[in-house]
């Protein structure tokens, strides 16, 4: 009857267990504490924040929507280099993600191709992106055009190669038993299963990159960002909140447009 | 058993495959009006063509010149990498700390109606913005460097990991939380025993996913002067010094697929 001991009051984890976990928790600690204090903070900084905070937003208040016809087409230009940026990204996306699937892919090579294009795009930011194509074409929403493009590819592509990978082998094996060629194979058996991966996930990727789009201006590839960008190096607080209003307006708008549709899909 | 194959024979040279729009009417209409705005969206940019077409040359003198990629300067190159990597640790590390809070204030099941309804508008408000615009008000705020790129994304990972949290406590079983409850246990110690035990891991999961997506962004705020790589590469672009942002662009694109593999490995072995 003797066996192990009970505590009298009751405790979670074991002793062993905890100091495992304060072992975690201390790392995480040592992490932040290196991160932190390799950056080189100027904590004075931090002691006059607040106040610097309520004087921008005082100084922004009332917001000047006079200045709002000026932002109306940048406003569209944001949407149509999001949508069309969009619009060539599937273009690219549907034979990479052909490459980049293991089963419809034509060797090793090949599939090593692909997978290579996926990485080489989705690891570039959209905004890095748009910095090459500005050197590229010069200032403008085609630079934007082309790295909302650029980045979406990768993204779309490899959603389309995830849901190739998982298409039913049954229908394939069905059409190449009817003497279809490959291609043929590709557009009936497996490009109608994948069909509501590519829909949905397009739209996703066009609500993400309405978001994206707003900020391209930062760097010269067009879009409501240029006007940002210029008023707060003017200092023209009050015609910023206008700014960030009206991105606010179409990123919330276009997030749920682009639920809505999904919805309707799946 | 013939008479009702040819029967499904028969139904199939009129069988169409059902839309998601309802009538092939709608289905129609919905396809006009995408193309006509298409159409409008590529007549309204207007694009200059002739500058495109002398861009093409100068795209391929670009690419010449990014290549060979020069990694003679890799120390400026390192020391902005691991500036980055430092933001991405620390920013997801606060972001944690802070997104605890956010979670358990955005859950309707925990929380009171008007502090639930606050939380909200914080992550819907905070959510819509892109990471660079953050950037540039705390650029002003706290001056060019590492600082306002570490609170950025200290402030983006907050609100995405809260929102992460909020979802998870809201599905969770209510049954631990009432047994807890019921023994008299305080609001703190619901939380430590009945909550916390149930999101822990997949709360986990989305941490180690934000540290690599920090870890990407942590790459683009540079270019708002937030610190990091990013600040590099884009000094580098200006200066037109192709093959040095090339050799910064390759370093990027390499540790973002480390990161990525990385965090796909942790959430893996979690599962």
């Amino acid at each position: 009857m003797s066996g192990k001991q009970y505590p009298s009051v009751w405790q979670r984890y074991s002793a062993g267990e905890r100091l495992v976990q304060w072992l975690w928790i201390a790392g995480a600690a040592l992490a932040a504490a290196w991160s932190v204090s390799a950056l080189e903070i100027e904590w004075a900084f931090f002691a006059d924040a607040h106040e610097q905070a309520a004087d921008l937003i005082e100084r922004m208040w009332p917001p000047r929507w006079t200045y709002f016809p000026v932002i109306v087409r940048p406003l569209i230009e944001t949407i149509h280099i999001a949508t069309l940026g969009t619009m060539i990204s599937l273009v690219f996306a549907v034979p990479i993600a052909f490459l980049a699937a293991r089963n419809t892919t034509y060797n090793q090579i090949t599939w090593l191709m692909g997978r290579a294009l996926l990485v080489l795009s989705r690891s570039v930011n959209t905004v890095i992106w748009g910095l090459v194509f500005v050197a590229i074409f010069g200032p403008g929403p085609v630079a934007g055009i082309c790295a909302v493009a650029a980045r979406s590819v990768g993204f779309i592509a490899k959603l389309i190669a995830e849901a190739i990978e998982e298409v039913d082998h049954g229908q394939v094996e069905a059409i190449e038993a009817t003497g279809a060629s490959t291609l043929q194979t590709y557009s009936t058996a497996i490009l109608p299963q994948v069909l509501p991966v590519l829909i949905g996930t397009t739209i996703y990727r066009w609500d993400i990159n309405v978001r994206e789009s707003s900020v391209l201006g930062f760097v010269g590839a067009g879009g409501i960002g240029l006007y940002l960008y210029a008023s707060i190096n003017q200092f023209a607080w009050p015609q910023v909140l206008v700014i960030l209003l009206a991105i606010f307006v179409i990123v919330i708008f276009s997030e749920a447009l682009s639920g809505y549709v999904r919805s309707r899909i799946t | 058993m013939t008479t009702s194959a040819i029967m499904h024979a028969n139904q199939a040279a009129e069988w169409r495959p059902p839309t998601i729009f309802g009538t092939r009417r709608r289905r129609a209409i919905v396809w006009i009006g995408f193309a006509l705005y298409i159409v409008w969206s590529v007549t309204s940019l207007d694009v200059d063509a002739q500058r495109i077409l002398a861009g093409i040359p100068r795209a391929f003198d670009i690419l010449a010149r990014m290549f060979p990629p020069n990694f003679e300067r890799w120390e400026i190159l390192l020391s902005g990498m691991i500036e980055s990597i430092q933001i991405a640790i620390a920013a997801s590390i606060a972001g944690l700390v802070l997104s605890i809070p956010i979670g358990i204030c955005a859950a309707r099941n925990l929380a009171p109606k008007p502090i639930y309804l606050a939380a909200r508008g914080l992550i819907v408000a905070g959510r819509t913005f892109h990471e660079v615009i953050i950037a540039i008000f705390f650029v002003k705020l706290f001056g060019f460097g590492p600082v306002a790129g570490l609170l950025t994304l200290a402030f983006a990972s907050a609100i995405f990991l809260g929102k992460m949290l909020a979802e998870d406590i809201e599905n969770m079983k209510e049954g631990p939380v009432e047994a807890v409850r019921a023994v008299g246990a305080s609001f703190g110690q619901v939380i430590y025993y009945a909550v916390l035990p149930q999101v822990i891991v997949k709360s986990l999961g989305v941490f180690i996913y934000r540290l690599d997506a920090n870890l990407r962004h942590s790459t683009v705020i540079g270019i708002v002067g937030a610190g990091g790589i990013g600040q590099t590469l884009s000094a580098s672009f200006s200066r037109y010094d192709f093959d040095f942002s090339s050799a910064i662009l390759i370093t990027i694109a390499l540790m973002v697929a480390v990161g990525e593999w990385f965090s796909d490995w942790v959430r893996r072995r979690l599962r």
